[in-house]
C-alpha cells in the first residue's frame, strides 16, 4: 500500500499545504495550476454529489477510485478540506485524515499563533506531518 | 518524542491560574485604554481571534458535523463550555423561532476573585466569551449575535449569555465560479 500525495485546502480553496511521497507521474503544469484545478474539480463533485443525490446525504463526497488509484476527501465543519491520494487497497482513509486533522493540523498549524491563515510555512508542522504520513499503515 | 507527546494529551489546567492570568489583561487593558468601550471591544475582538481557533480544537476532539438547528448548536455550546472552562451554562428562555436562546452561568469561573468598582461599572468583564462564542460560530457558517443581559459582577442573581441567531452564511465558492 502507499500514499501518493496531499493536499490541504482552506474554505475558500487556497492551497495551505502540499505533500508528495510516491507520485511516479507528474501532471506537467505548475503545482499552483494543478491546485487550481485540483480545487474546481472537488468542488464541482462536491456540488454534484449533493444536487444528484437521491436521498438527503450527511457526508456528501467522500472518495472516487480508478483502476490506478483511489482519492479521498474530507472537509471539516469549518472548511478546511483535506485530500489524499492512496492505492486503491487503502482502507479507512477517512479515520486517517481526521486523525491527521486532529493530531497535525490542530496541533502544529492552528495552535501556532504564527500563522495567520496562509500557506503553512513551519518547518515542525512539514516534519510532524511527514512522521504522521510515513509512519501510518497505508503508507508501507 | 516526551514533548510530542505530553503536548496532545489535554492537559488540566487550575481554573485559578486562568481567572487571575485574565484578570491581569483586564487590568492592563484598563491602564492602557482611556475609554471603557475601547476595553470592551478590544475584549470582544480578542475573543473573536481566540474562537477562530478553539473551533479547529473543538470540532477535532468531538468530531462533530455540522449544526442543522440551533438546538444542536446550543447543546454544542454547553459542551464547549464543558470541556473548556468546566462549566454547565444551563440553556433556557428560547425565543419562539427557536433562533434565540440564553446560556445561564451560576458560577464564571473567569470572575472567581473579581469585584468591579464603580467607575468601572459599564465594562463587560467578561466579554471574552461573547467574542469567542461568536469567533467560533463564524467559522461553521453561523452569524449570531452575542450578548450579556444579566451579569453577576453587577449584582444579579446569575450570568446570562444571550445568543441570537442572524443568518447562515453562504459557502464560498472559488473566483470564477458560480
Amino acid at each position: 500500500m502507499t500514499i501518493h500525495n496531499l493536499y490541504i485546502f482552506d474554505k475558500y480553496g487556497t492551497l495551505l499545504h502540499y505533500g508528495e511521497w510516491n507520485r511516479i507521474k507528474q501532471s506537467g503544469i505548475t503545482k499552483e495550476e494543478e491546485a487550481k484545478l485540483m480545487y474546481g474539480m472537488l468542488f464541482s463533485i462536491k456540488s454534484f454529489v449533493n444536487k444528484i443525490s437521491p436521498t438527503d446525504s450527511k457526508d456528501g463526497f467522500l472518495y472516487y477510485k480508478t483502476n490506478k488509484y483511489a482519492l479521498h476527501y474530507y472537509e471539516t465543519p469549518s472548511g478546511i478540506r483535506f485530500v489524499i491520494n492512496t492505492d486503491t487497497a487503502s482502507t479507512s482513509v477517512k479515520e486517517f485524515l481526521q486523525q491527521y486533522y486532529s493530531k497535525v493540523w490542530v496541533e502544529y498549524v492552528v495552535k501556532n499563533p504564527l500563522w495567520n491563515g496562509a500557506p503553512v510555512t513551519s518547518d515542525l508542522f512539514k516534519q510532524k506531518s511527514d512522521e504522521f504520513i510515513k509512519q501510518s499503515v497505508m503508507f508501507a | 518524542m516526551a514533548r510530542q507527546s505530553s503536548r496532545l494529551e489535554s492537559k488540566k489546567v487550575n481554573s485559578e491560574l486562568l481567572t487571575l492570568t485574565y484578570g491581569a489583561l483586564v487590568s492592563q487593558m484598563l491602564r492602557d485604554f482611556e475609554n471603557l468601550e475601547e476595553v470592551n471591544k478590544q475584549l470582544e475582538r480578542i475573543g473573536y481571534n481566540m474562537g477562530v481557533r478553539l473551533i479547529e480544537d473543538f470540532l477535532s476532539r468531538t468530531n462533530s458535523g455540522r449544526c442543522l438547528d440551533m438546538r444542536e448548536t446550543a447543546d454544542k455550546i454547553q459542551q464547549a463550555f464543558k470541556m473548556y472552562l468546566n462549566v454547565q451554562p444551563t440553556i433556557s428562555n428560547w425565543a419562539a423561532a427557536t433562533d434565540e436562546f440564553s446560556l445561564i452561568f451560576d458560577v464564571n469561573p473567569l470572575t472567581e476573585f473579581v469585584e468591579l468598582p464603580a467607575d468601572v461599572s459599564n465594562l463587560r468583564y467578561c466579554g471574552i466569551l461573547c467574542g469567542c462564542i461568536r469567533g467560533a460560530l463564524e467559522m461553521v457558517q453561523l452569524e449570531v449575535q452575542c450578548q450579556f443581559v444579566q451579569d453577576q459582577l453587577k449584582g444579579d442573581a446569575s450570568t446570562e449569555i444571550r445568543v441570537k441567531f442572524i443568518r447562515r452564511l453562504q459557502d464560498a465558492t472559488p473566483a470564477g465560479e458560480d
